[in-house]
């Protein structure tokens, strides 16, 4: 493929997280975040756009606020699976790829339910592998709040091992070609998996071949060193935080760098991080626009429920746009019961708090210019289409990156506008494709055949 | 609360789905690769031609194992992700997949009917499936089950994912632009199930599905009466069906179904087929009824088990070849056919006659609104 295109080729997803501040619900124009027809449309349009990947998130509880269901973001979503198995019926090219927690799953279970949708989709799934050792989240399983921080990653590899295994544990060839044949499989073309250990124990026979692909395309997003090292070991594709360019060029190089220490090449990883993209027809507008977005996902009360998410207390009282609040936060620090909190908030909450304090009164903030500055989730990538394109063209051919994971504002605007605008820009420059060329997920992002 | 107004020979008629069908050597007879069971086309395939020929309901079984033993099939998709795949491609028949209890968790057996639901807009069934032999639960890394564990564990995790549908009411979302709320908190619930060996915290990640509560059918084997929506009666002959479903009934069940497996007389008599594929595998008998015969003696038998029961889950031979012939010969000859084949837009609950119950967490001014 690369005598077609001497250009390093972008890749693209797009990211549908299905819950979270970062999506618009109150603007006239949002659909139900929860209706399949909405996903169906999200799909197709990324598929019209050649797009690589249509990404669904997961949290396994509804996230909350000082014990109580958190009421301003988007909330609800489906199993990703069974959603994407839907998808499958009524996409034909894109990508479908399910985050998938490696701690309250059963590695048989999850690997038979990932191949499943591989074979439905002829090839186009994939999974997105998370751990957790959150004990809240684990309040909904069987299992819960059994795995050691320490040990997530270790439990995660071994489960992806344990997952690899029964993936290629039918022989090509092994299913009889014709109704003749002495039996269904030929004897001994299965073999059985079997793990004994602290963390993964199992004794399976997979009841499904590989796919046309081989096996789902495996991705990981963990910025950890264990992430990292997970990635390096297991992963075909990396889903980062690292938009900025300087960021992005040191993660890549220190990934390729593991990559190299487990034996493997540097093309057999695509490293995609995770942005958002504003456009507008002439910078301005697009300046504009993302105030504008950046103003409905941080507004007043959302401002509030952040800062009592760090207070531990009742803030409700107070103006949003008024100073910061008087009271003394909490002595307990963060619970992780936003279900996404990041392990460095788990302790010193007060040295953030004393930061924010002392930003507020140096630039006179209020509450809501403050969590404005601070809370995470300013777009990456502002501009018009043609100032964009030429951005990530930059970030392409200097492999910085090899596309990115796109995180919708509002939909389908945000995705439409993209597909619509930026796509053809990125032709024009050669750094994207003008059509699919493959039919799976792997030839989609350029992957080395399996081994 | 059911409509059994259709009288007697208004049967809900399911047809099992899975591979080539109910005999091990079905897959000789299938008429395409033996591999093909495995794509998506087989499965679009049955489910088109189970909603043309106007079933209710098409269930896909499934195991943790292999299918057969020996000679038969290795293969088989998960059976949750088959029904989602089948549900864009149709509009009335219903689909449950079987999922199993014991080699999942609750939490996401219960997300996945869930969201079963949501994308068939209505339609999606639960065959619970408890499998709890040794070389099943070895999968997850459990060891084998006592009968009383199992059923106990069997009420576990039907009241949780019953629990679990219940916890978002159905107005839950809310999208107050002026107080910023997407969702109404005191709508969106704990269930703090704790069962025998595990507990669940909840609320759902999903939301409430359109019809509240998936519909649960379960074989008459698992003690589960009382929670089903369905009991699947397997006897071997109607007098003892008709025993089992008045046991059913009296144990609370809204709905009892009969299980036949079929095997008609098609190009070749039924007799002469079924002599050809035991000759190729032996049809070990199940504890179901099973008819070997023509369209009109099963016509007959239907008219007889309808007398005792609501529904009857037909389970094909040979699909490629009975299917067919059910679709033609038996179906429009139902009494009341036309008026039992589901409708575009009809739950699953609305084609059984079945309410759609109120969320247990649902304040009583709401209810009586």
């Amino acid at each position: 493929m690369t005598e077609q295109n001497p250009r390093p080729q972008l890749h693209l997803g797009v990211f549908f997280t299905g819950v979270g501040p970062q999506l618009i619900w109150a603007d006239p124009q949002a659909p139900s975040h929860t209706a399949f027809e909405t996903f169906v449309e999200i799909a197709q349009v990324l598929e019209r756009g050649l797009f690589d990947a249509f990404f669904l998130g997961e949290g396994l509880r509804v996230r909350e606020n000082r014990g109580k269901v958190f009421d301003l973001d988007v909330a609800g979503r489906p199993d990703a699976i069974t959603q994407l198995a839907a998808l499958a019926a009524v996409t034909e090219r894109i990508g479908l790829v399910a985050t998938q927690n490696t701690t309250y799953n059963y590695p048989a279970d999850l690997a038979r339910r990932l191949a499943s949708l591989d074979l439905l989709s002829d090839g186009r799934a994939g999974w997105n592998i998370v751990t957790t050792d959150n004990a809240w989240t684990g309040a909904n399983f069987r299992h819960g709040g059994w795995l050691e921080h320490e040990r997530r990653y270790e439990r995660a590899g071994q489960f992806v091992e344990a997952a690899k295994e029964l993936w290629a544990s039918w022989e090509p060839d092994g299913v009889a070609p014709d109704s003749r044949a002495a039996s269904w499989a030929r004897p001994g073309s299965i073999s059985p998996v079997e793990r004994d250990s602290d963390l993964v124990r199992l004794r399976a026979t997979a009841t499904v071949p590989g796919s046309r692909q081989g096996r789902p395309v495996l991705f990981q997003a963990g910025d950890s060193d264990g992430g990292r090292e997970l990635a390096a070991r297991h992963a075909d594709v990396v889903f980062s935080a690292n938009t900025e360019y300087g960021k992005a060029v040191a993660y890549a190089a220190d990934l390729r760098d593991r990559l190299s220490r487990h034996g493997r090449t540097p093309d057999s990883l695509r490293i995609l991080p995770g942005a958002s993209v504003v456009l507008g027809d002439t910078a301005a507008e697009a300046e504009e626009k993302a105030r504008w977005v950046r103003g409905e996902q941080v507004n007043g009360v959302r401002a509030i429920a952040f800062l009592e998410q760090y207070w531990g207390a009742d803030l409700s009282a107070y103006d949003p746009d008024g100073p910061l609040p008087d009271i003394e936060p909490s002595e307990q620090e963060l619970d992780p019961s936003r279900g996404t909190i990041s392990i460095e908030l788990r302790s010193g909450k007060q040295t953030v708090i004393r930061k924010w304090r002392d930003l507020a009164a140096e630039r006179s903030l209020s509450i809501r210019q403050l969590v404005l500055e601070v809370a995470p989730g300013h777009p990456s990538f502002v501009g018009t289409p043609s100032a964009v394109a030429d951005e990530w063209t930059r970030y392409v051919t200097t492999r910085a990156v090899d596309g990115f994971n796109l995180l919708p504002h509002l939909l389908p605007a945000s995705v439409t506008d993209i597909v619509d605008k930026l796509v053809p820009e990125l032709q024009e420059r050669g750094v994207y494709r003008t059509e699919y060329r493959g039919t799976t997920l792997r030839e989609h992002l350029d992957l080395p055949p399996l081994g | 609360m059911t409509d059994r107004e259709a009288g007697p020979a208004g049967l809900h008629l399911a047809l099992e789905a899975d591979g080539d069908g109910a005999h091990p050597a079905a897959w000789r007879h299938s008429g395409r690769p033996p591999g093909a069971v495995l794509t998506p086309g087989a499965v679009r395939d049955v489910v088109l031609a189970a909603e043309d020929a106007g079933f209710a309901l098409v269930t896909f079984a499934d195991s943790p194992l292999p299918p057969g033993a020996g000679p038969g099939a290795a293969g088989r998709l998960e059976a949750g992700t088959r029904a989602s795949y089948a549900a864009p491609l149709t509009e009335r028949t219903g689909l449950a997949p079987t999922l199993h209890l014991t080699t999942t968790e609750p939490f996401h057996l219960a997300t996945q009917l869930a969201s079963l639901d949501h994308a068939s807009h209505g339609r999606a069934g639960w065959v619970v499936g408890a499998a709890a032999d040794e070389a099943a639960l070895a999968g997850v890394g459990r060891t084998a089950l006592s009968a009383a564990e199992l059923v106990r564990e069997t009420a576990d995790v039907i009241d949780t994912a019953r629990a679990l549908w219940d916890s978002w009411e159905d107005d839950a979302v809310i999208k107050d632009v002026a107080t910023g709320r997407f969702l109404d908190a005191r709508r969106v619930h704990h269930i703090d199930f704790e069962g025998e060996s595990f507990t669940v915290k909840g609320p759902l990640i999903t939301p409430r599905p359109p019809q509240g509560q998936i519909v649960v059918l379960a074989p008459d084997t698992l003690d589960a009466d009382a929670r089903a929506d369905v009991v699947l009666v397997a006897r071997p002959d109607p007098a003892s069906v008709a025993a089992r479903a008045a046991t059913a009934r009296e144990a609370g069940a809204p709905l009892v179904f009969a299980e036949v497996e079929v095997l008609l007389d098609a190009a070749v008599p039924a007799a002469d087929r079924l002599a050809e594929l035991n000759g190729a595998a032996e049809w070990p008998g199940s504890g179901r009824l099973r008819h070997v015969g023509s369209p009109d003696s099963l016509l007959d038998l239907l008219r007889e088990l309808a007398e005792s029961v609501d529904g009857v889950r037909l389970h094909p031979a040979v699909l490629a070849v009975d299917l067919p012939v059910l679709a033609e010969r038996v179906l429009p000859k139902q009494a009341g056919a036309r008026r039992r084949a589901p409708r575009a837009g009809s739950t699953l609950r609305e084609v059984l006659g079945l309410p759609r119950p109120v969320s247990r967490f649902a304040a009583p001014a709401a209810t009586s609104a």
